[in-house]
């Protein structure tokens, strides 16, 4: 009975469909997704590797050359000294943004629920780096810029802030900071309003003082969205490029050459692909333990309010 | 009035919270801090205006004036390439062939690609892991996730061979064509949207004999269509500011971005009498569309942004 035609259809159909479910239109609705996955995401991921390993410089096929990028990667002063001003360029740009967001946060919790001002803190962070870093590089410019006329016209020196090597990092990181004020202040701000009332009233009737009540109970418990903040800012704030690219181009003398600056120029200058792929494997491989480690660090995962 | 007095209440959650601010000193002190803040904040773009409508010779001689210097609006004219030689060089401007008219369509052709294509396939992509039951599903959907952690460095230099290879390089094709197909952050942005959707309307539609491409564009699509419109307007600003990418793959004056257009005006600058006026207004023109996207969509994109933060 159950072999003949007009049986078997339906049962090998509720068959395939209860062992794959709904396979089939999930993968007519996935398609263009896929095809964008495999073709601009994963083959281009591993031909990265792969040329990390050769000699290309675009014009002959790619050679391979074993280890030979990586061992030229640590006897290459260049690369170290990008790897300093990199990492200079960070702890400027995470350190202060983050305390000023913070104290933007809580300023703008205590005190108002505007959307406007919410609105203008953000804006920033919607304009392009190209145009920020314009602007600023006008605002700040030797000679004709507002802030060194400003300067001058009070009789004090003016500074070289884009073209003086000691300030150029210090300059962008700033800028970078103006930027993404407002964008980190908004995160931290929905964290705090995250954080139920009850906490504080039960503070405030133990007789807590204000910085008490910020050290004991605010900063604790925005811990995970905090960690949220510095994984997402410090893997952005690593591959700087555009600012610098509009403006110092890496100079004076190397002082603003970033990672992603010296990848773009060994590549599109120098032609050297596979040296810059070398370096883009060693700069993925930094980021990814970074936010590893600042998961584990943090404890993004758990919140205090859970224990 | 009762309207008015209930948001004021709400505007102000915390005030018997903390006894600090009644005091009028924090209350000064805290005030003072934003107004700062605001201000810091909006100056450099009044700084962009002012400058992009002075003119650039006259504005050499009064650095600390506040107000446009001989206002004009031939800075503008110049980058958008409507002012004769003369007029450019009467003001102090460059004369090269800048024409950002051109990199204002090339952007706005480009970015609308981009974000048409990427949101709806990541849509389809979110609908599938969403609301579609079948197995592999998590699987297939954690190494999607994988892209979204990778930084795109990694992928720049292989998709700039690819591109190539494809003789894509200088056009529209070529910028929008990597991320058209998706993003793993907006199908992750949808996909939270899609699973909370009420399944009885979606079982309600099985029952009437709906396809399931019909249970995705008349019965799902519809409920998420304000985070659809939200996630549009945020992916159309990020490639709207995108610059690394367009540099690379778009270096005809065909296929020239807004970005680009300005990144190469400030290296054509000469190095004595920068047109400064000229380089701002071009800034000016890439800016606006956003002032006008923030303008009528700021209250959407600030809470989207504060709900990226917290789970």
């Amino acid at each position: 009975m159950a072999t003949t035609p007009l049986s078997t259809k339906p049962a090998l159909a509720v068959r395939v469909s209860r062992r794959y479910g709904q396979l089939a239109p999930a993968l007519m609705f996935l398609l263009p997704a896929l095809i964008g996955f495999l073709v601009f995401f994963a083959w281009p991921a591993v031909r990265g590797l792969y040329l990390s390993f050769t000699d290309y410089n675009l014009l002959s096929d790619p050679e391979f050359v074993g280890g030979d990028n990586y061992q030229k990667l640590i006897s290459d002063p260049v690369f170290w000294r990008s790897m300093a001003v990199t990492l200079q360029y960070v702890a400027i740009n995470i350190v202060v943004q983050t305390i000023a967001a913070l104290g933007l946060a809580v300023l703008l919790h205590r005190f108002t629920r505007s959307m406007f001002i919410r609105g203008v803190v953000m804006l920033p962070y919607l304009i392009a780096n190209v145009i920020v870093a314009l602007v600023w590089y006008w605002l700040a410019d030797y000679n004709l810029g507002l802030i060194n006329s400003a300067i001058s016209a009070v009789g004090l020196d003016r500074i070289g802030f884009f073209g003086d090597s000691q300030w150029a990092m210090v300059t962008i990181a700033m800028v970078n900071v103006w930027r993404h004020l407002g964008y980190t202040t908004l995160l931290i701000f929905a964290g705090l309003q995250a954080i139920p009332h009850d906490v504080y009233e039960a503070a405030d009737v133990d007789g807590a003082g204000e910085f008490r009540v910020f050290r004991s109970i605010t900063l604790p418990l925005l811990r995970p969205v905090l960690a949220f903040v510095l994984v997402v800012t410090v893997v952005g704030s690593f591959q700087i490029f555009d600012t610098i690219a509009v403006t110092t181009r890496g100079g004076p003398v190397d002082a603003t050459n970033a990672i992603t600056y010296y990848i773009y120029n060994l590549a599109f200058t120098r032609f050297d692909f596979g040296y810059a792929s070398a370096l883009s494997v060693i700069l993925m491989l930094i980021l990814a333990s970074i936010a590893l480690i600042q998961m584990r660090v943090l404890r993004a995962g758990h919140s205090d309010l859970e224990r | 009035m009762a309207a008015t007095k209930r948001m004021r209440n709400r505007s102000h959650p915390g005030d018997s919270l903390f006894r600090s601010m009644t005091r009028p000193v924090p209350r000064i002190l805290g005030w003072t801090s934003i107004g700062l803040v605001v201000f810091a904040t909006l100056f450099p773009f009044y700084w962009m205006i002012r400058t992009a409508f002075s003119n650039n010779r006259a504005m050499f001689s009064e650095p600390l004036s506040l107000l446009p210097v001989e206002p004009t609006l031939g800075p503008i004219r110049r980058v958008l390439g409507l002012a004769t030689t003369e007029e450019a060089m009467a003001e102090g401007g460059s004369v090269g062939s800048i024409d950002f008219t051109q990199y204002l369509i090339n952007s706005i052709i480009v970015c609308t690609l981009i974000t048409v294509f990427q949101i709806m396939f990541s849509a389809m992509a979110a609908y599938a892991f969403a609301l579609l039951e079948w197995r592999g599903r998590d699987t297939v959907f954690s190494i999607f996730l994988v892209a979204l952690l990778v930084p795109g460095m990694f992928t720049l230099l292989p998709n700039f061979l690819l591109v190539r290879d494809l003789g894509l390089l200088n056009s529209y094709l070529g910028i929008a064509l990597p991320a058209m197909f998706f993003s793993p952050f907006v199908v992750f942005f949808l996909r939270q949207f899609f699973l909370g959707v009420n399944r009885s309307f979606i079982e309600a539609a099985v029952i009437d004999g709906a396809g399931q491409w019909r249970i995705f564009s008349q019965v799902a699509l519809p409920i998420v269509w304000p985070q659809i419109i939200t996630i549009s307007i945020l992916q159309f600003i990020f490639y709207w500011n995108d610059y690394l990418w367009p540099l690379l793959v778009g270096r005809t004056e065909e296929s020239t971005l807004l970005t680009v257009g300005l990144g190469i005006f400030r290296s054509q600058t000469p190095q004595g009498s920068p047109d400064w006026a000229g380089l701002m207004a071009g800034a000016l023109i890439a800016a606006i569309p956003i002032f006008i996207l923030v303008l009528v969509f700021g209250r959407r994109i600030v809470g989207s942004i504060q709900s990226s933060g917290v789970k």
